[in-house]
């Protein structure tokens, strides 16, 4: 129960791209065609469900405070975590660097499709932010860090697979001028993190974060009507957006 | 500005408008939106990003002729997350409140492609004076587009900015409050950084219109 929830959350209510705008960068610069999204996007899963797992290990057994128990008794009162920036960016670019090379070795025809893609990601927000979450939420367990690593690449893999298609699409409209090209890309993504709003309400009950969330809009009880009806406009604009995918 | 040659100082003003990092280059997207709800988070923002860009494309630019091409990247990375560790000390030694909103995002300070494209662009290729000059003009480019984004977001969104209640008071009903406006909550959410955005893209290419893409 505990994996499906932090899966669907993943995905949906915390999406990378639209909920923390993490990976905006590659997002906006490869989404031009969906064959190479796709690419990326793929690429991004399989790098992600190394490296959280791996951070994950890295932050458990030697940054955290406390965590270098295991050495012996004098070692637990060590406390590391102002190093994780350094260790979790050196963990990712070495194990894109090794993918790639491991990858180039014995799947030629998948380097061929990912290969251009592996060292953009070193540089991904997503795939560190990832980590940096992980980190801050308190994943408990390594096989919940795989499942947060492979289910955040695929909200990131599903934004940029979207994107992408209604960019290749909106070609054919008539945008004025000044917005073509990144201004529209800008202003659609944005319609769509709204839509995705709308899947805060999936997991209400059990989710306490977004809970905190609420609360600190609505500051003043002056607001509760703003917050109402931006509600609103949220589910209408989640059923404009269906449409327009669909 | 005796210091400054006229070419030197173009690498300053040419990222302020019609280079700018954000709204042409595309770089250094994801911070710049997560942010922006609070003035003051963003001008904090921008000065952690002055301080990484400038020293960062000084290092490199004077490491340029020692690093092996093909570490270049790892050896950028190391680079930034040193600068990027400083950064979060002094954050939360001084101001631990805003380093606290600013959670993850100073991290991400090291993957912002802001600084990863000018090493590539620039430091890697031009001497360390240049270098240092054309990172405190990408820097402040992309200042610009927070600080404005910023402003727009925490007046519109709560009706304040740097928390001071410049429209008056909500509760109490003063100020513009009393004709019966009202603060726009949505403003303050996330999606909201994002449209702000592309209406200043919007706005800029209609000003310059050498700018606008043919897509």
């Amino acid at each position: 129960m505990e994996h499906i929830e932090l899966f669907f959350k993943s995905i949906f209510v915390d999406n990378m791209v639209f909920a923390t705008f993490l990976g905006m960068c590659s997002y906006l610069a490869v989404s031009k065609k969906v064959s190479t999204a796709v690419g990326l996007g793929a690429a991004v899963i399989f790098v992600m469900a190394i490296t959280v797992p791996l951070n994950w290990l890295l932050d458990q057994y030697i940054l955290q405070e406390g965590a270098l128990k295991w050495l012996g008794e004098e070692y637990a009162t060590y406390d590391l975590s102002f190093l994780s920036f350094i260790m979790f960016i050196a963990t990712i670019a070495t194990m894109v660097q090794l993918v790639e090379i491991i990858v180039e070795k014995f799947a030629p025809a998948l380097y061929n499709s990912l290969g251009i893609f592996l060292p953009l990601i070193a540089v991904n927000c997503a795939i560190l932010g990832g980590s940096l979450f992980m980190q801050s939420r308190e994943i408990a367990s390594l096989d919940l860090a795989f499942n947060y690593g492979i289910s955040s690449g695929i909200g990131f893999f599903l934004a940029i697979l979207t994107i992408a298609a209604i960019r290749e699409k909106i070609r054919y409209s008539n945008v004025p001028a000044p917005l073509r090209g990144l201004g529209i890309t800008f202003i659609i993504t944005g319609l769509m993190a709204i839509g995705f709003m709308s899947f805060g309400g999936m997991l209400t009950g059990g989710d306490v974060e977004e809970i905190t969330e609420e609360t600190t809009i609505v500051s003043t009880p002056t607001e509760n009507n703003t917050i109402e009806v931006s509600k609103e406009e949220t589910i209408k604009l989640a059923n404009n957006e269906k449409e327009i995918i669909e | 500005m005796g210091l400054l040659s006229k070419k030197d100082l173009k690498l300053i003003t040419d990222p302020l408008a019609d280079n700018n990092p954000i709204t042409i280059q595309v770089l250094g997207i994801c911070s710049a939106l997560a942010i922006t709800a609070e003035l003051k988070a963003s001008i904090v923002m921008s000065i952690a990003v002055l301080f990484v860009m400038g020293l960062g494309n000084l290092t490199i630019s004077l490491m340029r002729n020692i690093i092996p091409p093909k570490i270049r990247i790892i050896v950028q990375l190391i680079v930034v997350a040193t600068l990027v560790i400083i950064v979060d000390l002094v954050l939360k030694a001084f101001a631990y409140e805003l380093s606290k909103t600013l959670s993850v995002f100073v991290g991400l300070i090291i993957t912002n492609c802001i600084i990863m494209g000018r090493f590539e662009a620039f430091a890697l290729a031009n001497g360390p004076f240049r270098s240092f000059i054309d990172g405190i003009g990408n820097a402040l480019g992309y200042a610009v587009i927070l600080i404005i984004v910023g402003f727009f977001r925490e007046l519109l969104g709560s009706g304040t900015l740097l928390g001071f209640k410049v429209l008056g008071d909500p509760i109490e009903k003063t100020g513009v409050y009393a004709f019966g406006y009202e603060n726009n909550g949505f403003m303050l959410l996330a999606p909201m950084a994002l449209i702000t955005v592309g209406i200043i893209i919007w706005v800029q290419r209609s000003r310059n219109t050498s700018l606008i893409e043919d897509n």
